[in-house]
Formats: C-alpha cells, structure tokens, sequence
C-alpha cells in the first residue's frame, strides 16, 4: 500500500448518548481511489463517514474523541472552519436532496454561498460541474427549470454536480443509489469511476457487489468496529476474517 | 453506455493473445529444434515455458477478481470463464511443446531415423489452427472457430499415418531402431494433442459467442458442413 493518504482516522471513538457507536477506528483513505464502507444496517458505517466531514456535530448529546486528517491537518481542531471543511469535502446523500430551485441555482448557490459574485465565473463553472457530473447534454437546454422536475437519478447527479462546483478535495457519497432504479444506478457507478481520476473517493453503501464493482479499498464495519480494511480485490476474493466472508457471502447471523 | 469493465475486458483478451502468441512460437521453436536436431532450440522452449506458466497464473487472476467484483452476466460471463478455460488449454499446448523439446534432447547427437514428411505436415498443420483460433477469439469469429474443429480429423491422420509408417516400416522389423523410433512417435502424438487444445479453444469461443454448446458433438459440425 504505497499510495499516497489523503485522509486518515486515528483512534475514533464515537457515542450517541451512551450508545458506544464507533470503537477506536484507524483506517486510511488514499487519494485518487474509491473507498468502500460497507457492513449490515446500525455497523457505524454512516457514523464515520459524517465524521468525515465533521457532520456529526449536528448531532445532540453526541461525543466524539481520536482525531481525523484531511492531508496533515487534524480537520477537527478548533481552529479549523468546519465550512470550510465541509468545501474541501463534499457530501452527496442517499435521498437526491436539490433545493427547490433552478437547476442553475442549484449549482450556483453553494458558489454564491462561498462569496463568489462574479457572473461568468458562476456561469462557466455551472456548466463544467454539469458536465462533470454527465448531466450536461440532458439539461443543457433547460438549465432554469425547476430541479425538482429531473428523474431521481438526474437529481443525485445533480447533486454532485452542486458538491463538484465549489472545488472539494474529497467527495462523500452516503448511499447514492439507494433511491435509484438500475440504469441510474449504472450511470452513477460510471461517473464514481471517473471522478476518482480527480477527487478522493468514499462511499458508504448496503450493496455489497456496488462496493466490488467500484471501490478500490473495502472497510468491512460490524458493530462498531472496523473488523477489516483491504483492497477491494482482496476483500471480495480472499477476505481474511471469517465474519467478513460470512458477511460478503450473505451466510451472516 | 461506455463501461470502465470493458477495458478491464479488453485487457484479459490482450492477455489471452499474448499469452498464445508465447506459445504459438513455442511450438515452432521446439519443432525447428527437431528439423536441426539443436539442443540450444530445444532448452530454449524449456526456459520460455515459464513465461507462459505466469501468464496463466495471471489470467486466472484477472478471472477471478472481474468474476467477484464485477458480477459478469450473459455475454461478460461467459467471455471471463472461457478465457479462464483458453488459458488452461494454451498451457497445456505449450507443455507440449516442451514434451517435445524433451525428446528433440533424446535423439539429438544421432542421425535422424528417416527424413521428416508426415511431421513436418502435422506442425505446419497445428500451427495454422492455433493461428486461426487465436484469430477466431479476436473477431469473435464462429465460422473460423468451426473450420479448426473440422480440421483436427487431418491431425489425427498423419499421426496414425507417422504411428504406422514408424511402427510397420522400421520398429516391428528392426528393433534396434526402437531408441529413435519411439521420440518420433511420440512426437507425433504430442503434437496431435496440441491441435486437440486447439480443437477445445475453438468450441469454447463458439460457447462465449453464441452461447451454444457443440463440445462432444462435433459430428453435428461435420454434417452442416
């Protein structure tokens, strides 16, 4: 494992109340590769990729200790902007969530948000994220239309689409296709593979073979813990812990 | 839609290729061993064997992780398992081929028994198939696949015909030549069993295009031919 780490958990501890939701996670992410969080429903896989972007902070009577990289810098140090933050790692949702906007204002918002006024830069990099998130050709002739009238799948590219527009370093996907049908499915599948040429990758998500058709590293999570973290390859053909081979061959409980 | 796995696809084919071109030239190398009775021809087939042992490691690999990560179906499926069978058939061709490398080494250092005719024919003869169904997997090209298997009678004729000219002619009335008799026998043989992998190379691909089954029935192919 020579590649380079572009993010890095030490030593995370998490709880909701006094519900101990994640135990002592150490894991990398590299940069320019797809990571996969997968593991069954309440494993603490959405728990840590929030804290990724220190979203768990929305969270009441939450407490959380260890430490979490972005490059060198501990990105929950207080004297760290958690807005910035949250620029420099994006986050696209399991629900495509548009504002009920313009597809254009949807894009340009997070632009106008972070201070930028100029009006063909706005509008040049509108059109470079659509087209980076292939939405391009669909709305290119509708961009003031109402987002909310594009298909689910339309929306979550969109949605990535918003993320991309203010120029984030690593990009979070929490469950992006657990609305979508099959094709749309597919489309984002694609896209996730050619946005890591550009963007660290980490998505957590319930289907197993999603996580063998697109990441390159797997982290396998179980009650909190993080049981096993490998290549992808090695994960799907030759896990090393027997509860990751009952988990990823559906023998589990 | 364009789809990241079709370059990974694309890789295991050139893999395979490659793969049958290591072995497509073992064969020669080893018979051309044979026609100058070269031990230097004959240990080169040797070393080049591991080459191609590699290659098949690295092919059943590649299947292996496109098969677990990929969840191939249909058309993606049945290209990733035949590769994995196309590859245990060119290796075998190329054990073969240092079989006969093995007996170029016995009969080097004494005169040839006769003069070479029905084996030159059956190498050449190989050789073709193994060309056309490396060419057949390319172009996914099910008539061509088809004229390999039709062609694998003729190999079977001139190693009965080496068989009996050898046994008829020179073993059973003088048994002295037995030491160089046997090599070329053999020979013969081993190159038959090549054009025999050639043969299960070419059901496989129409298996992997048209999803039909033709293995074992090869006499059906005969009589639409």
């Amino acid at each position: 494992m020579d590649k380079q780490i572009r993010m890095k958990a030490e030593n995370v501890d998490f709880y909701y109340g006094k519900t101990h939701a994640l135990k002592k996670i150490n894991m990398d992410i590299y940069a320019n590769q797809v990571t996969a969080i997968i593991g069954p429903s309440g494993c603490g896989k959405s728990t840590f990729i929030r804290l990724l972007n220190r979203m768990n902070e929305l969270i009441p009577h939450s407490i959380f200790s260890g430490r979490v990289f972005l490059d060198c810098n501990n990105i929950f140090s207080p004297v760290v902007d958690p807005v910035e933050i949250r620029r420099r790692i994006g986050m696209v949702f399991q629900k495509p969530n548009p504002f009920p906007k313009s597809i254009f204002e949807n894009i340009a918002y997070g632009l106008q948000v972070n201070g930028i006024k100029d009006k063909s830069f706005i509008e040049h990099k509108v059109v470079e994220s659509l087209k980076k998130a292939a939405l391009w050709a669909e709305v290119e002739k509708r961009l003031h239309a109402s987002a909310l009238a594009l298909s689910g799948g339309q929306q979550q590219r969109l949605c990535i689409a918003r993320a991309l527009a203010v120029e984030p370093e690593v990009i979070l996907f929490d469950e992006p296709c657990a609305s979508l049908d099959p094709i749309s499915t597919a489309k984002i599948e694609e896209l996730i593979l050619e946005l890591k040429k550009s963007y660290t990758i980490v998505i957590v998500t319930h289907n197993m073979q999603q996580a063998a058709r697109v990441s390159d590293y797997t982290a396998f999570f179980l009650l909190g813990e993080l049981i096993e973290f490998d290549k992808t390859q090695n994960i799907f053909t030759a896990p090393k812990d027997k509860r990751t081979e009952a988990y990823i061959t559906g023998r589990f409980g | 839609m364009e789809r990241y796995f079709d370059e990974e696809l694309a890789g295991l084919k050139n893999d395979i290729l490659r793969m049958g071109g290591l072995v497509e030239n073992a064969i020669i190398d080893s018979v051309d061993g044979l026609k100058r009775l070269s031990i230097p021809a004959a240990e080169k087939v040797i070393v080049m064997d591991k080459a191609i042992d590699e290659f098949e490691l690295k092919i059943d690999e590649t299947c292996l992780d496109l098969l677990a990560l990929r969840q191939p179906v249909a058309l993606d499926l049945r290209f990733i398992t035949m590769a994995m069978k196309i590859s245990t058939d060119l290796e075998r061709m190329a054990d073969l081929a240092v079989d006969i490398a093995q007996r170029v080494l016995e009969l080097a250092g004494q005169p040839l028994l006769k003069p070479l005719e029905d084996i030159p024919a059956l190498t050449e003869l190989s050789q073709q198939m193994i060309r056309d169904v490396l060419d057949a997997f390319v172009k996914e090209d099910v008539a061509l696949a088809k004229s390999v298997i039709l062609r694998d009678t003729e190999a079977d004729a001139l190693r009965d015909a080496v068989q009996s000219e050898l046994i008829n002619e020179y073993i059973s009335k003088n048994t002295s030549t037995i030491p160089r008799a046997v090599p070329l026998l053999l020979i013969a043989r081993h190159l038959e069993r090549i054009c025999d992998h050639a043969t299960n190379i070419a059901e496989d691909i129409i298996y992997m295009v048209e999803a039909k089954v033709v293995k074992h029935h090869s006499e059906k192919l005969r009589d639409e031919h």
